[in-house]
């Protein structure tokens, strides 16, 4: 029987309730009195030198208020990268500013060099089209594409930079004597070149910065489209501008989607704060969905060559990539750690392989910058590995399914440490693959795929059996790997007087549901309904700290900061009940929401707890402070492992090439998990994000550096026609071992391990029907790619 | 110059621009924030409104060309008594929204097509749903939820 | 986006006197033209609307011709020519999504000939007559390759005429961005032959496959086409396709046409 509150139980989401009625209050939806509206003004070249900007024309315009430029801001500091790399040289990684706006040369398509402030939108979009007029850019070749970037150093993104190189990475450098001797000694080795497409996060909405200066305290409030409102402030106050963290407030209200994009400090936040100081007005900005296309960071973007080294039953002996890493024309802030430490150090997936090695180069070139998307890095790692395994059971004849069974780590081995370092705690590959070959009806294909025939299609399955990192943290781990910033999380449990609960928590949702579950659980540990739990985010004036919400974090971290606040709760409560039940404290139990002493009848209800604690008449004052509020911060031990197995079945129309997926099975390993419904939902979005990867989705600069997929009008978004029902299961649960909820997190598990299956079910398509020279076919696998690849 | 129009059932008028379009006017003009701008080449669906009964994208409407029409926004869909209409209490009910961005297009949508077709399929679902882009779902228990609003069973057939 | 003068007349009389002025720009529906003016691709001066005019609504059937008001929406031609031209309504019925079909016009579409848009292939496979408020043009003289039509200045569409055919039916292979034909392919079968209009396909836009509509008119199935190859000279490569890509799918979708409509 399915519990119906509390841990466990698929309770209905109270957000949605404002959601559904036009109540939610998205940065765009507020309204400030005395606002302006700025309009960001953006290079249509890919890279240029600035000449001269002459703003007079458009300062003189109708509503025009101010007017800033590069010029502006090019003593403020810089936009930093996260996480220092350094080269297998030892060299530390190159990083230039990241300016405000563009100073000096503009580097990207979409890349703002100046902004115009304005009493109403349509002026200062006017001013902006003027402004963009009056601007002499010379223009320069364009540096696109990676290879001839790193080639070329007579032509550079950033001119102290040569070779256009971030930096030349080698995980781990040490071994890599050792798994190139293995690759050369092997019995059999299988090669593939693939390219991990760009993608375009595209949240819903569009990214968004509200600017306001209160000047009789000095103090600044920013309102933006953060995923981590802390992250913001630092990056903030810290680098970029020097205003002191206690002058700033970041608010992040309600957030249409992130997906790793709006992780990130952009200029535009900074360029807000500094004209509403300028003016004493709130200065507002809203993207439209073309400049969300030119300006937000990208994700994926990497030309890897994979090897895979084996016997000829198929037991690996070694994986070696050398992958090309675009990071764009800046450096935006994860993005030095998603292709290393984020990828890397997946590469040895769920398999015993003794021998591994990843040489990652970094590329400046003139687009977009680069940076983590939904599962950032490890989708990465998982499509090479289960591409090349793909391809080499088709080298040897072998079936996937049984090699993937016969190289998993087994359970008896945990914990197991990777040659790519990562401490893995816990899992059961076999037991999720055995779940995923049963609900996708593995046995069933054959006459499946007759019936796909007797319509003419190709009918192919696809097999991906993934394993990430996440929970991203714990500090120690990624200090070692060159972070710059710790990542525990934090909460307040604050227990009013009257017993209601107020929990804030570092955590932002945007989606995820934080306001439903954490309750769940607060509701779950201290006996109260979740009805009298209230969960504050989003605010950096009301909520102690936080990271954020990414990397499939928010329950593993700040789930976590909650278990341990509650507990400080606890611990407080029974001192309280002690001195009121005239007990001892070690005699005093807490159940079901009841304070209670030992082999007696005696009680105290958490509400009278509560209220002594605010209403301290009878109460150990000369040992313990009134009220009832703890916060704790938690950093954990290890990252966690969700681990599963996706099938995906696909046919493809041979005539046009079209492939429709026509199931898609889901068997991973969450841990113990606290709403089944709101898991289902994550995992169907994943995935539904992996299909378009595998299908739609493409990024594409011509030579000279214009985005060709610059709207829906040529981007491919999946749509509801695009993708079927899936089936999700998640009841293969190894509890995580070091963190007290066993959870692992599953935000991101769909978008890691989908797109290999898809492309794998395709190659196994197009091979039932006999078109057997078709190794591989690069994402987005579309029907002009696959309509080719087969006449090809 | 000035339009006169119904929203939600109650009469508005106001000073608009000839380039004014409808979701400014619902925005900007009257307050009316649950309709959303997602992108800027009618294709998201994020500002679905319902214009004398039919699924408009109202960024893609001037007001000007709407004098005397009748509007209803998501607004204008819960019941009397405040509580969620039979669409939205679905979506509710099967989870069909995460952020909550693309959210109250994918209802005018959905209660758009229930109007047309009370018993559609899940192929008629997902084809009248693709002027609605959603990024956080993917689109599983949206299906669903419209299922589910007409009174289909959504579990056995997403099942199946 | 510019501001502009807005207009709505009541009469066609009036919306060609009201079009006199320079910068002047009928709006039908604007599912295509309010985009361009948000990029300020488009910037006229005064837009007249052209969906208040009564004379201009509406699907009737008249002898063997079924005659659409140039501002009736897709979606009302996708309900109205259901039971009289099925190939047609279903066209209407597929373009782009339900909210735009409830707002876009077939003479908006036709005006503004998209290369990979549905209406020009249905019109010009059936030999329509576009009707303006000076004459009337037929489908063959009215498409003049990429977003150009043989309409001038300030003329606007009213009516198309549709001869109805025995058979027909169109097969549309979607762009998978933006749902426009990549190709699609529009067959009518008539007492005097077989028609084939293709969109999405040619560097020039819509055109008639000669080869394909010989073949059809001497044996109408999907085999009669088997022998034929399309070149892919002249096709449009993009992201979305290469030439012979587009070169493949006029065949393959005719031949789904044909199928369809047998």
């Amino acid at each position: 029987m399915p519990k119906d509150s509390g841990i466990g139980a698929s309770t209905k989401r109270r957000e949605d309730v404002r959601f559904l009625s036009g109540k939610g209050v998205y940065t765009d939806d507020l309204n400030l009195r005395g606002q302006t509206y700025a309009v960001m003004v953006r290079s249509s070249v890919a890279h240029g030198k600035i000449v001269s900007i002459d703003t007079t024309a458009a300062e003189g315009m109708p509503g025009v208020v101010a007017v800033f430029t590069g010029e502006d801001f090019k003593d403020v500091g810089g936009n930093p990268a996260g996480w220092l790399i350094n080269s297998r040289n030892g060299e530390p990684m190159r990083e230039p500013k990241r300016p405000v706006l563009a100073h000096g040369k503009v580097r990207h398509v979409g890349d703002a060099y100046a902004a115009v402030i304005a009493e109403t939108y349509q002026q200062a979009k006017d001013a902006a089209e003027q402004l963009a007029a009056d601007t002499e850019i010379e223009e320069l070749p364009a540096i696109v594409d990676m290879a001839a970037a790193l080639a070329d150093s007579s032509n550079r993104v950033h001119d102290e930079i040569p070779d256009n190189q971030c930096f030349d990475w080698g995980w781990i450098e040490d071994n890599r004597a050792a798994v190139d001797a293995a690759i050369k000694n092997a019995p059999h080795v299988t090669t593939l070149e693939l390219v991990n497409n760009r993608l375009v996060p595209n949240a819903m909405e569009p990214r968004a910065s509200i600017g306001e200066y209160f000047p009789g305290t000095g103090d600044y409030k920013l309102t933006t489209t953060s995923q981590n409102p802390h992250l913001t402030r630092l990056l903030i106050a810290a680098f970029v501008m020097g205003i002191p963290e206690n002058k700033l407030t970041v608010v992040a209200p309600d957030v249409g989607g992130g997906f790793g994009s709006k992780i990130y400090h952009y200029g535009e936040e900074a360029v807000v704060l500094a004209a509403a100081k300028k003016l004493g007005r709130p200065v507002r900005w809203t993207a439209e969905r073309s400049e969300s296309f030119l300006s937000d960071a990208h994700g994926r973007d990497h030309v890897t060559k994979i090897e895979l080294a084996s016997d000829l039953e198929g037991n690996f002996i070694a994986f070696r990539t050398e992958t090309l890493a675009n990071v764009g024309a800046y450096l935006s802030n994860f993005s030095t750690a998603t292709p290393t430490f984020l990828h890397g150090t997946l590469m040895a997936g769920p398999y015993k392989v003794p021998n591994v090695y990843v040489n990652v180069k970094t590329v400046f070139t003139n687009t977009a910058p680069v940076d983590a998307y939904r599962g950032a890095g490890r989708p990465e790692a998982t499509y090479s590995l289960e591409r090349v395994i793909d391809k080499m059971c088709r080298e040897l004849n072998l079936d996937p399914f049984e090699v993937r069974r016969k190289n998993f780590i087994t359970t008896d081995m945990f914990p197991y440490t990777t040659p790519v370092g990562l401490p893995y705690d816990t899992g059961d590959y076999h037991a999720t693959l055995d779940k995923a070959m049963e609900i996708g009806d593995v046995a069933g294909f054959a006459s499946r795929r007759a019936a796909s025939a007797a319509k003419g299609k190709l009918r192919g399955m696809g097999l991906s059996t993934w394993i990430e990192a996440c929970g991203i943290a714990p500090s120690h781990l990624v200090g070692v790997l060159g972070s710059r910033v710790g990542l525990y999380d934090a909460a307040t449990v604050r227990v009013n007087a009257t017993g209601n609960i107020s929990v804030m928590v570092g955590a932002h949702s945007h989606g995820q549901g934080h306001e439903t579950v954490f309750p769940q659980i607060v509701a779950e540990k201290l006996g109260v309904p979740e009805s009298s739990v209230e969960i504050v985010h989003g605010d950096t004036s009301k909520i102690p700290f936080g990271m954020g919400s990414y990397g499939s974090r928010s329950l593993a971290v700040c789930g976590v900061a909650v278990t341990k606040a509650i507990d400080k709760i606890v611990a407080k409560g029974k001192k309280i009940a002690a001195h009121m039940l005239e007990a001892s404290e070690e005699d005093i139990s807490f159940a079901d929401g009841k304070f209670s002493v030992a082999g007696t009848d005696k009680a105290k209800s958490f509400g009278e707890i509560a209220f002594s604690a605010y209403v301290p008449h009878n109460y150990p004052l000369e040992t313990l402070e009134p009220g009832l509020e703890e916060t704790a911060f938690y950093d954990p031990g290890n990252f966690t492992y969700p681990a599963g197995a996706y099938i995906c079945e696909v046919e493809v129309d041979p005539e046009t090439g079209k492939v429709e997926v026509c199931s898609f099975t889901c068997a991973d390993d969450f841990g113990n998990v606290m709403n089944p419904m709101i898991v289902d939902g994550q995992v169907h979005g994943g995935v539904g994000q992996g299909i378009g990867q595998a299908l739609l989705e493409n990024t594409s600069y011509d030579e000279n550096g214009q985005l060709l997929t610059g709207s829906y009008m040529d981007y491919a978004m999946p749509r509801a026609s695009d993708v079927p029902f899936y089936k999700v299961d998640y009841s293969c649960q190894t509890p995580c071992t070091h963190n007290p909820l066993g959870v692992k997190g599953c935000g991101e598990a769909g978008a890691i391990g989908s797109p290999p299956a898809v492309v794998n079910a395709v190659i196994d398509a197009l091979h039932s029907g006999g078109h057997t020279h078709v190794k591989h076919i690069d994402m987005p696998v579309s029907p002009s790619r696959v309509w080719s690849a087969i006449n090809g | 110059m000035k339009v006169s129009i119904t929203v939600n059932g109650k009469a508005v008028s106001g000073e608009i621009e000839g380039r004014t379009l409808l979701v400014q006017f619902l925005r900007e003009g009257l307050g009316l924030t649950g309709t959303h701008v997602g992108c800027d080449t009618s294709q998201c669906g994020a500002c679905v409104v319902h214009v004398n009964g039919k699924a408009v994208k109202s960024c893609t409407a001037f007001a000007a060309d709407l004098e005397g029409a009748k509007i209803t926004t998501i607004e204008g869909m819960n019941n009397a008594d405040g509580s969620l209409g039979t669409v939205q209490q679905a979506f509710q009910d099967h989870h069909g929204l995460q952020c909550g961005f693309c959210t109250p297009g994918m209802v005018m949508s959905s209660a758009a097509l229930l109007a047309e077709n009370p018993k559609p399929s899940e192929d008629e679902i997902r084809h009248y749903l693709e002027g609605n882009i959603c990024r956080c779902t993917g689109y599983h228990n949206i299906v669903k939820a419209v299922l589910a609003a007409s009174g289909q069973d959504a579990d056995q057939i997403a099942a199946e | 986006m510019h501001n502009f003068e807005f207009v709505k007349p009541s009469s066609v009389a009036d919306a060609v006197a009201a079009l006199k002025d320079e910068d002047a720009l009928a709006l039908s529906g604007g599912q295509t033209l309010m985009p361009t003016m948000k990029q300020r691709l488009a910037a006229p001066s005064k837009l007249v609307s052209l969906t208040g005019i009564a004379e201009m609504q509406g699907v009737r059937q008249s002898g063997g011709v079924l005659e659409i008001g140039a501002a009736t929406p897709h979606a009302v031609v996708a309900r109205e020519a259901a039971a009289v031209y099925p190939a047609l309504a279903a066209l209407a019925g597929g373009i782009g999504d339900p909210a735009v079909r409830n707002v876009g016009t077939i003479g908006g579409s036709l005006a503004n000939n998209d290369p990979a848009a549905c209406y020009p292939s249905a019109a010009l496979a059936s030999g329509a007559t576009i009707v303006t408020n000076a004459r009337e043009i037929a489908a063959d003289d009215f498409f003049q390759g990429l977003f150009s039509t043989a309409l001038e200045e300030g003329e606007i569409i009213t009516a198309v005429r549709f001869p109805i055919p025995q058979k027909a039916a169109y097969a549309k292979f979607e762009q998978p961005a933006s749902r426009f034909a990549l190709t699609g392919a529009f067959v009518a079968k008539y007492a005097g032959g077989v028609r084939v209009a293709i969109t999405g396909a040619s560097e020039d836009g819509v055109f008639r496959w000669s080869e394909g509509e010989a073949a059809l008119s001497s044996n109408f199935s999907p085999a009669a086409l088997s022998g034929l190859s399309v070149s892919a000279d002249g096709m449009m490569g993009d992201l979305h396709g290469t030439p012979a890509y587009r070169a493949n799918l006029v065949k393959v979708m005719t031949q789904r046409a044909v199928a369809a409509a047998s």
